[in-house]
């Protein structure tokens, strides 16, 4: 049961404010909750916070805060899920979800919160009940347009690269209008893939987790129903073998209640009627073996005179993707010891940058080909690092401090479990003539990949 | 915003729902119930539109109608409930729309909340479960249920698949068993989540993963790399991710776990690195060596955070285990010099003061401090330092004797601070007495600190917390939680919700009552009387006279720590009579026990080569089947630990 519900923008501006239950001091409430976040030490976690006899639980998303009350002592796990619940949704109807999309949509927003919530309690969330409730418009700050490019990351166009995140799919309201049949039926399917990597000092790889996920946008008329086709060499579990080859191996796999697996063991066929706006269709997981090389692969070398304080790093970071694809926006990110005060830095081409800041070095590179490699040598002063001096020079220990390096980086285009979609049809032509436009991408991005030194 | 009732809007509420045209129609009249929340007069005009929004067509108008009913009856304050109301809400449990049934049960639940709130019988529950799909085969069976519910347990919705453990957890309280099995199913959703894009859902697991650990420490073992944190990870994640791997180290996985936690302690979080740090020293307790090991070498950095908390975690490891002194002893010297925090002194002058048969210059380190006494400005470390010079004192009077005589005076003269002062003149006449006296107060034997690694780690069964599961007080923590408890019991401004809070802790607590209450006076308590002292002869001669009574096999693991383990059955009054030495093959051990009957127990303990199973045999001088059962159930928990701490 929830007593408020309401959303913060990043600066602590509320831009929602409800209350259910009428129990309660009214819009301050969000106020103090900004200001118990703002006040917060460090260590303590702000997913839930307690003042003056109310639970305050929320999420971030998309620089906003999702915020609830409770007095009551309830699920954690429910009302997080609710809250990211409210996201989508909130997103799907207002096209993104933003400080600025809120805004214009107070109306419509809270039209939302009164049909999902009653008195505090869940309703429905489900985008077809909700549906039928709705009557406000969203109101979208420009026309869409496909072709817009500032807009809409464009999948697979290589002049957007910036644009290439992984939740990018079009934004604008499901629900964009219930009379003009012109707007094109589109659907989005994405596969992304969050790769969660540990290697060793010596290269060989610690930890590989893939946690996967199928994720599709629709904008079709609710009822169509849509084949998703997977690999055919998927296999679920160690002992499951499929084709000839390795096959394409994940641990554990989950699909959306809504989805029909009838064809899923026979030909890999998903079968769904999605609602329009944002659905999980599937997850999966892998760890552990992957059936390609890892990505990225880095040999550094370190060169430490105590006696001068000089550092010296030279990194050659090599990438394993087939020549053919091609890794973006990688930064990496390595810890130094404390008191690193210059840095000098001879890199292998001059699009990278690299520069000091918090502590660690950050190398920036904008794109690696898949087989290619790139190097950068970095030299530093660390005065502050007074070793045992009878030890004299060392050339070989690298000091305390230094590293684990991490790198960011997406894959667009590549999956690294493997899995590929086959292809997506829809089995009844929906009521306008347009042929419908079916958009399928793949990317990997990186969630953690940490290399020891 | 309608709820803070002004006068129009009030005005326009009361017409609204007088309006028959309103009435029919169903949306504009689902649109004026949903609005009344709170608003004083509209009582009277409300009954009779909800009374018949029960009975519509409409499944969207039900849905309201049923929760207006809640809303009503807040409304009135705590007025009796409506009997008829009630009666209506039940039977609508059997609707056709399962939102309606939710609400029913959601509006049941507050209207009935003196009452305890709804009351499920077994055909409501049957007609509930029977909703969730499947029909019950059998009537009334536990597992039939849980085969029902089984489903949830797969969901791709976590709050649904930790709702469904949590049921499980609580239906199968007397099989343990199936608790641990459904555990052992959640594992997977829980790493999923643990691993979750959004970080608050991943708070929120990493929290049960905690609590689950509590009872099961091996659980996560083989999965301790989800748990190594990444950089670019808030910092409440990182701590607790900390903590889990603290707690699931094993044999297995202590290098890489330990190796992992190192490069934690040179992050530039300094609160991150310390937390590492201090779980380093946490898990020293179990494996000593390779912890003292990485903590030395983070001396060598000479950084005053990192110096300062590994000094402390010293302290707490030369108390605990005593076997790792020497090499603190020898990693000590010269980490004075970065150390400049009260705690990190504090901890550096009590290793000093307690052992300083392991430095040989220890006081001249003291003489540093006690010279800057005067410009000392916490009054903790001042009294640290005056009990540390007089146990030097001691043992080492002739380096000590001066130095001890300026600062007892600097205490006693001028020194401001009453607590220190005090202790200074409290140390003055003890040392008038003599020094024999001295010796006999601050060197008398203290207490066994090896028996705090047994009570760390008491066990904690899966249902003393299984009615916390999925809900807050896993991601509060439980220390926590009980101090906001307390707070909302003597505070009594909320209106209506520590109402419902004690009620239902009330009922939490009843219940545990009676059931205690139930079980004490129809078995008789097992009282092993502590220190019972046999001879072996003695011993021999009884286990011979008597035949076996109970026999049983325990799973074991690797070899025997005698020490522990007559340690553990001292705990609770059971008495080592022989051991074989340590590796011997078979292994065995005799044991005694007297209970406050008279009635004696003598145990072997028999670990077959192999070190995989532990027989336990079983005479008892007197033919008591009950007590028996009793002495046999504290022998395997004990067992159970000592098998468990090892693996």
């Amino acid at each position: 049961m929830i007593s408020q519900f309401f959303i913060l923008s990043s600066k602590g501006d509320p831009l929602i404010y409800k209350d259910f239950r009428g129990d309660s001091g009214g819009r301050d409430v969000a106020e103090l909750f900004y200001r118990k976040l703002m006040g917060l030490p460090g260590d303590e976690s702000p997913v839930v916070m307690y003042h003056d006899d109310r639970h305050f639980i929320h999420i971030r998303h998309s620089g906003l805060y999702l915020v609830a009350t409770t007095s009551k002592n309830i699920s954690p796990f429910s009302l997080l899920e609710l809250l990211s619940r409210l996201a989508t949704l909130l997103g799907d109807y207002c096209g993104s979800l933003s400080e600025g999309t809120i805004s214009r949509n107070v109306a419509l927003v809270y039209e939302l919160l009164d049909e999902v919530l009653d008195y505090g309690y869940i309703q429905t969330t489900s985008t077809e009940m909700l549906r039928n409730f709705i009557q406000t418009e969203a109101v979208v700050s420009k026309p869409f347009s496909l072709f817009d490019l500032s807009s809409v990351g464009l999948f697979g166009a290589e002049t957007q690269q910036s644009k290439v995140a992984p939740s990018s799919a079009a934004s604008r309201p499901v629900l964009s209008s219930r009379s003009d049949q012109s707007q094109k039926n589109e659907v989005f399917l994405d596969v992304v893939e969050r790769l969660s990597v540990l290697i060793a000092a010596n290269g060989s790889p610690l930890k590989v987790d893939v946690q996967g996920e199928l994720r599709l946008k629709s904008f079709l008329p609710s009822g169509s129903e849509m084949r998703i086709g997977l690999t055919e060499e998927f296999c679920v579990g160690k002992s499951e073998l499929r084709g000839y080859g390795p096959g394409i191996r994940v641990d554990e796999v989950s699909f959306h209640s809504s989805v029909n697996l009838d064809e899923f063991e026979s030909h890999r066929i998903l079968r769904l009627q999605p609602p329009q706006g944002e659905l999980t269709v599937m997850r999966y997981q892998l760890s552990d073996d992957l059936p390609s090389p890892l990505p990225f692969r880095l040999f550094p070398s370190v060169q430490w005179d105590r006696g001068s304080g000089r550092l010296q790093v030279y990194l050659k970071l090599r990438c394993d993707l087939p020549p053919k694809s091609q890794a973006v926006n990688i930064r990496l990110h390595l810890p130094l010891p404390r008191g690193v005060v210059s840095l000098s830095q001879e890199l292998s081409s001059p699009e990278q940058k690299a520069d000091l800041g918090e502590g660690a070095l950050h190398w920036n590179l904008p794109r690696i080909q898949g087989g290619s490699q790139l190097s950068g040598l970095f030299q530093m002063d660390v005065p502050s690092l007074p070793g045992p001096p009878d030890h004299g020079p060392s050339t070989s220990a690298p000091p305390l401090g230094l590293g684990p390096a991490s790198l960011s980086f997406e894959l667009p285009r590549h999956t690294c479990s493997g899995l590929q979609v086959r292809f997506l049809r829809l089995t009844c032509r929906p009521s306008g003539n347009t042929n419908p436009h079916k958009w399928v991408r793949h990317l990997s991005h990186s969630d953690a990949y940490v290399i020891r030194i | 915003m309608p709820y803070f009732g002004s006068e129009d809007v009030v005005k326009e509420l009361k017409k609204a729902l007088c309006n028959p045209h309103i009435q029919a129609d169903r949306l504009r009249y689902r649109n004026v119930i949903q609005r009344v929340i709170r608003l004083p007069g509209v009582q009277e005009y409300i009954q009779q539109p909800i009374l018949s929004g029960l009975r519509d067509k409409a499944s969207y108008v039900r849905r309201v109608a049923v929760l207006g009913c809640a809303k009503m009856h807040n409304l009135h304050g705590d007025s009796e409930v409506d009997g008829a109301l009630v009666h209506e809400l039940y039977s609508l449990l059997r609707d056709q729309d399962p939102i309606v049934v939710v609400n029913c049960l959601r509006s049941l639940e507050e209207i009935l909340k003196h009452e305890g709130g709804v009351v499920i019988n077994k055909p409501i529950a049957h007609h509930l479960l029977n909703r969730f799909g499947c029909l019950i085969p059998n009537e009334e069976e536990l597992f039939d249920i849980l085969n029902l519910l089984d489903s949830f347990l797969k969901s791709s919705s976590p709050g649904v698949v930790i709702g469904a453990t949590k049921l499980f957890l609580i239906l199968a309280k007397k099989f343990p068993h199936v608790q641990t099995d459904v555990l052992v199913r959640v594992k997977g959703p829980l790493l999923a989540a643990c691993s979750s894009e959004s970080r608050e859902l991943c708070f929120v697991a990493l929290c049960h993963v905690r609590q689950i650990l509590h009872s099961l420490p091996g659980h996560f073992s083989s999965h301790y790399k989800k748990f190594f944190c990444s950089y670019w990870e808030p910092h409440y994640i990182k701590l607790q991710k900390v903590e889990v791997l603290c707690e699931l180290v094993n044999d297995e996985n202590v290098q890489q776990v330990l190796e992992e936690l190192r490069g934690y302690c040179t992050d530039v979080s300094v609160d991150f690195a310390q937390a590492s740090i201090f779980a380093i020293g946490n898990i020293a307790r179990t494996y000593t060596d390779q912890c003292v090991q990485i903590l030395t070498e983070l001396l060598g950095l000479r950084q005053e955070h990192i110096t300062t908390v590994v000094v402390q975690t010293f302290r707490d490891l030369v108390w605990l285990c005593p076997q790792c002194t020497e090499a603190v002893c020898q990693a000590l010297p010269g980490c004075e010099e970065n150390i400049q925090d009260n705690e990190g002194r504090q901890a550096l002058i009590w290793i000093l003061g307690n052992h300083e048969e392991g430095i040989p210059n220890a006081p001249y380190v003291l003489e540093d401090f006690a010279e800057n006494a005067k410009s000392e400005t916490f009054p903790a470390v001042k009294m640290e330092l005056l009990t540390a010079l007089l146990r030097l004192f001691l043992s080492r009077p002739a380096e000590c004797q001066d130095m001890l005589g300026r600062l007892l005076y600097y205490c006693i003269e001028e020194e401001k601070d009453m607590a220190v002062r005090d202790r200074g003149l409290f140390y003055y006449r003890l040392l008038l007495l003599g020094i024999d006296d001295v010796k006999r107060i601050l060197c008398s034997p203290k207490s066994d600190p090896s028996l705090g690694l047994l009570e760390d780690q008491p066990e904690r069964p899966v249902n003393s917390w299984a009615s916390d599961f999925n809900t807050l007080v896993p991601v509060y923590g439980k220390a926590h939680w009980a101090t906001i408890f307390k707070h909302q019991g003597t505070d009594h401004c909320g209106p209506e919700l520590p109402h419902t809070n004690f009620s239902y802790a009330r009922q939490l607590i009843s219940e545990e009552n009676k059931e205690r209450v139930q079980e004490l006076p129809d078995s008789e308590a097992l009282m092993l009387i502590p220190n019972c002292q046999f001879t072996a002869e003695y011993f021999e001669k009884t286990w011979l006279s008597l035949e076996v009574a109970h026999q049983q096999i325990l799973p074991w693991q690797g070899e025997v720590h005698p020490d522990t383990l007559q340690m553990a059955l001292q705990v609770v009054n059971i008495q080592t009579i022989a051991m074989s030495r340590v590796g011997a093959q078979p292994w065995k051990a005799y044991l005694s026990a007297q209970d406050a009957t008279g009635c004696l127990f003598l145990t072997e303990l028999l670990l077959e080569p192999g070190n995989s199973k532990m027989q336990i045999s079983v005479k008892q001088s007197e033919t008591r089947t009950e007590i028996l059962s009793r002495f046999i159930s504290v022998l395997e928990t004990v067992i159970g630990t000592i098998g468990d701490m090892k693996s």
